[in-house]
């Protein structure tokens, strides 16, 4: 008897989330905020669906329902990526050790 | 166009790389880079897109178009948002997330043949229940998001609005969801589909409205869980790795950070959600005792004398420093204490600022080396062994009663041990309680001395006395 994909699927979850968890108590109190924006960021691979989604259309018409709801889904998930990214990276840049800043 | 195989490993690669971004965080040291390796899993996951699907109509110019778009908006926004600004941002940023899942999902219920789900009105029975939960799950992010931001950002009042019958709702709404999911499975319905999805708008509000500002970290932490279980319920209607590993991750990342911040209340997580706690710095004024007990008050020449003569200061900031924008006038402060040989360090109590890390981004941002700052349990010991505590800004987290008296609401609680330094410099602009609506025993201890002032003026005022 095959296995079925979505057990396979749902393997993948259930073991993602025992690695988040070690990996996120593993991360310093002190970079919860960025840790926060940086999972906001990486979330937003949902574009991916929305990419699907948009690309749907045929070349008659590109714009369909479905194909709208993928292309406003396109532009939240980029303001996200885009935004999620750069602000971590605005923080980080931020800790400095002691040693950095004497001139 | 690559195979469907090869992309699934590609996939699998942004998944991973997504791990090592997480994990760089384990350090600021490496936090860069693993900034770095979440940017390269983004860009392998959105190429591998474009490769499978192999469509170089013009629908792809849109593509890139609205990428472009939306790209934009989101460089400008993380370019000019004040640090002070984040939580607010990443309440913003959580709403965005839920609202994306929400249209994936229904784009994928309207036209099920392109995500290879089945037909309209003949979706597969497990892709149409994924659908369903990321869609709800989505609206319930976007919702409660949307109402946390409006609340962090004042336009909202953070006084917790609640109602009788309130649970009841919620929890016969919540049912709801579920029992018109069943029936969506049964007959395909779209307007079953709508209405799991409008109910859920509701339920994201109402589990919202009563929790109250002082639980805003609790808060802003799950809607990030949330907004990871939304992705993973799409990931699972898209059979896409990347989607399902990072839902994950994400997911129980928010999920920790909540549990850390109600740890760092003493509030339990249901108690949260049920809300109710935390009125906003409106009822501070009558809350005020009428017995005034005495207090010593001194001025910034006072504590400037003070701090020259100690030989270690711990600055204890909290978020009424950052409102007040004191931290680069306390960060000349500090640079001229360490002139005379002193030994400046900060204390930050996890729930310094609103919400998880906050405090620690705000004094980076002020210049402050990493390394100065200390957590709470990293520090509480030598709170005895040192000259001067300077509190700005922070109130209730110092409050020596969450150690002593059972009755009050917030007993229990860790707090930063104070009162035990020699002398203790309190800067508030009066003597009103914090959020907890609460007396500090702090403002009446021999050794404290009150500083009444805006905290940046006074820190401004005490930098020109320690010439």
């Amino acid at each position: 008897m095959e296995i079925d994909p979505f057990i396979f699927r749902l393997s993948i979850f259930i073991l993602s989330i025992f690695i988040g968890y070690y990996v996120v108590w593993s991360v310093t109190p002190s970079l919860h905020t960025p840790l926060m924006s940086v999972t906001n960021a990486i979330s937003s691979v949902i574009i991916v669906g929305a990419i699907i989604a948009a690309l749907a259309g045929t070349s008659e018409s590109i714009f369909n329902t479905s194909s709208i709801f993928g292309f406003v889904a396109i532009i939240l998930a980029a303001i996200n990526i885009f935004g999620g990214f750069l602000v971590t990276q605005r923080m980080l840049q931020m800790y400095k050790k002691k040693k950095d800043k004497k001139k | 166009m690559i195979s469907a195989n090869l992309a699934a490993v590609f996939y699998l690669v942004s998944g991973i790389l997504f791990i090592l971004a997480l994990r760089g965080l384990s350090s600021p040291d490496t936090s860069r880079q693993g900034n770095y390796f979440g940017i390269a899993g983004m860009i392998i996951a959105i190429v591998v897109t474009f490769l499978s699907i192999g469509n170089f109509s013009t629908s792809l110019v849109y593509v890139i178009v609205f990428l472009v778009i939306g790209g934009a908006i989101g460089a400008f926004i993380a370019f000019k948002i004040p640090m002070t600004a984040m939580p607010e941002l990443v309440a913003g940023f959580h709403s965005l997330v839920g609202l994306a899942a929400v249209f994936v999902a229904i784009a994928a219920f309207l036209n099920p043949y392109a995500f290879n789900l089945g037909n309209v009105g003949d979706i597969k029975l497990a892709s149409l229940i994924e659908m369903s939960i990321g869609a709800a799950v989505g609206a319930i992010t976007f919702s409660g998001s949307i109402i946390a931001f409006l609340k962090l950002r004042g336009i909202m009042s953070g006084a917790p609005i609640t109602f009788s019958g309130q649970h009841i709702l919620n929890l016969i709404l919540g049912i709801g969801i579920f029992v018109l999911i069943f029936y969506l499975c049964k007959i395909q319905s779209a307007n079953i589909f709508w209405t799991v999805i409008a109910i859920s708008f509701l339920v994201g509000v109402l589990l919202i409205i009563p929790i109250g500002g002082a639980d805003m970290p609790v808060v802003i932490s799950m809607l990030n869980s949330y907004s990871g279980w939304a992705a993973a319920g799409i990931g699972f209607t898209l059979e896409n790795t990347a989607l399902i590993i990072t839902g994950a991750l994400v997911g129980s990342s928010g999920a920790i950070l909540s549990y850390i911040m109600c740890k760092a209340m003493n509030r339990s997580f249901v108690s949260v959600i049920l809300g109710g706690f935390g009125a906003d710095n409106s009822a501070d004024e009558k809350k005020q005792k009428s017995d005034q007990k005495p207090v010593k008050s001194g001025n910034a020449e006072d504590a400037a004398f003070l701090m020259k003569n100690a030989s270690s200061v711990i600055i204890v900031p909290g978020y009424g420093m950052a409102v007040a924008q004191a931290q680069h006038a306390l960060r000349e402060m500090v640079d001229k204490l360490k002139k005379n040989d002193i030994k400046v360090t900060y204390a930050i109590h996890p729930v310094a600022g609103r919400m998880p890390g906050h405090m620690n981004v705000l004094l980076a941002e002020a210049n402050v080396p990493y390394d100065e700052v200390f957590e709470l349990e990293d520090i509480n010991n030598d709170f005895a062994n040192s000259d001067v505590a300077f509190v700005i800004g922070a109130n209730d987290v110092t409050n020596p009663v969450a150690k002593t008296d059972p009755k009050s609401p917030i007993f229990g609680m860790p707090v930063l041990d104070v009162e035990k330094c020699k002398s203790v410099l309190f800067v508030k602009r009066s003597l009103s309680p914090g959020y907890a609506g609460i007396d500090n025993e702090l403002f009446y201890k021999d050794n404290t001395l009150m500083l009444f002032a805006d905290a940046k003026k006074m820190t401004e005022d005490i930098v020109k006395n320690l010439d």
